[in-house]
C-alpha cells in the first residue's frame, strides 16, 4: 500500500507544481472615479517596487507582481493561505482615459494607480440660459 | 400533506455538497483533521507558516496597515495577531469595486510546543508582517553517537 503511494506522490506533485507556475493570485482592488479620473487601490503584499510590472497595451492595463519574502534555509510550509507567488490582474481601459499620464505609488504592499481623464473628457457644467 | 420532504435533500443541499466537494478538490482537502482554532479559508489577512529546526516563521499578508496598530502577543505557544486596517475612502467618489478588507482583524495561530515565547521578533515590510519565533535548543534534532 505504502509503496504505491510513495511512487504516485512525486508525480502528482510535479504536475501540481507545473500548474501552479501559471497560476496567480487575483489581487483585491478598490476602484473609484471622480471628475478628474479613476483611482485604483490594489492589495499586493510581498511585492517590492522592482518586482512590480505595470503595462499598458492597446487600452488594456495589466498589473503583475511577484512576491518575494525572506525564507530561512530548510523551511517547510506547515500552513498556507497564499499558494502562489505572483499577482496578476488586468483591466480594459476606455478611450477617454489619459494612459500617458498614469501615476503609480507602491507603499507597504498597497498599489495606488491614478488614471487621469483626458482634458476634453472632463465633465463640463452646461449652463442653462433663461429665455 | 407536505408531499415528500425528502426532496429538499436532493435539491439545494446536494448542490451545496457538490460545490463543497468541488471546492475541496480545487483547494485540496486533506484527510487530516484541522485545528480547532483554524480559520476558514479566505479569512483576512491570509497567513503562511513555515518551520525549520531552529525557528517558526509566520507571514501575515496585510498590505497598507499601520504597523503601530498591530498588536502581536504570544502566550505559551499561542500567537495572536490583531490589528485594524482603515481604508482611505474618497467622499463623493463613484465606486465601481470595493473588494479590499476594511476594519479590524484578528488571527490566532497555534505554534509547535517547543517555541520559546521570549525569543520573538517581528518586522513589517512591503505589506507583510513577518513574525519569527525561535525554538528551544532541546527540540532541535541531535546527532546521536554510537559508541
Amino acid at each position: 500500500m505504502n509503496e504505491t503511494k510513495d511512487v504516485a506522490t512525486p508525480e502528482k506533485k510535479a504536475v501540481a507544481e507545473a500548474k501552479d507556475q501559471d497560476r496567480a493570485i487575483r489581487p483585491a482592488v478598490d476602484i473609484f472615479e471622480d471628475d478628474t479620473g479613476l483611482t485604483l487601490h490594489a492589495d499586493m503584499p510581498g511585492v517590492s517596487k522592482d518586482r512590480l510590472n505595470l503595462q499598458i497595451d492597446n487600452d488594456s492595463l495589466s498589473i503583475d507582481g511577484e512576491i518575494d519574502i525572506p525564507t530561512p534555509a530548510g523551511m517547510e510550509a506547515v500552513y498556507v493561505d497564499v499558494r502562489y507567488s505572483r499577482y496578476q490582474r488586468s483591466f480594459s481601459l476606455s478611450r477617454e482615459l489619459d494612459t500617458d499620464n498614469i501615476e503609480a505609488i507602491l507603499h507597504d504592499g498597497l498599489l495606488i494607480l491614478r488614471i487621469p481623464k483626458r482634458a476634453e473628457h472632463k465633465p463640463r457644467k452646461i449652463e442653462i440660459r433663461t429665455a | 400533506m407536505f408531499g415528500n420532504l425528502g426532496n429538499f435533500d436532493t435539491g439545494m443541499l446536494d448542490e451545496f455538497r457538490r460545490m463543497q466537494r468541488d471546492l475541496d478538490q480545487l483547494f485540496g482537502a486533506t484527510p487530516f483533521p484541522s485545528s480547532i482554532r483554524a480559520a476558514a479559508r479566505g479569512t483576512y489577512p491570509p497567513i503562511n507558516i513555515g518551520t525549520n529546526p531552529d525557528q517558526v516563521d509566520v507571514y501575515l499578508f496585510a498590505a497598507g496597515v499601520n504597523p503601530e496598530r498591530l498588536d502581536i502577543s504570544i502566550q505559551q505557544n499561542l500567537l495572536t495577531i490583531a490589528g485594524e486596517r482603515k481604508l482611505i475612502t474618497e467622499e463623493g467618489a463613484n465606486y465601481y469595486r470595493k473588494e479590499r478588507y476594511d476594519g479590524e482583524f484578528r488571527r490566532v495561530v497555534t505554534l509547535p510546543d517547543d517555541v520559546d515565547p521570549d525569543k520573538v521578533e517581528a518586522t513589517y515590510s512591503d505589506g507583510i508582517l513577518h513574525v519569527r519565533i525561535q525554538r528551544r535548543e532541546s527540540a532541535k534534532p541531535r546527532q546521536i553517537e554510537i559508541k
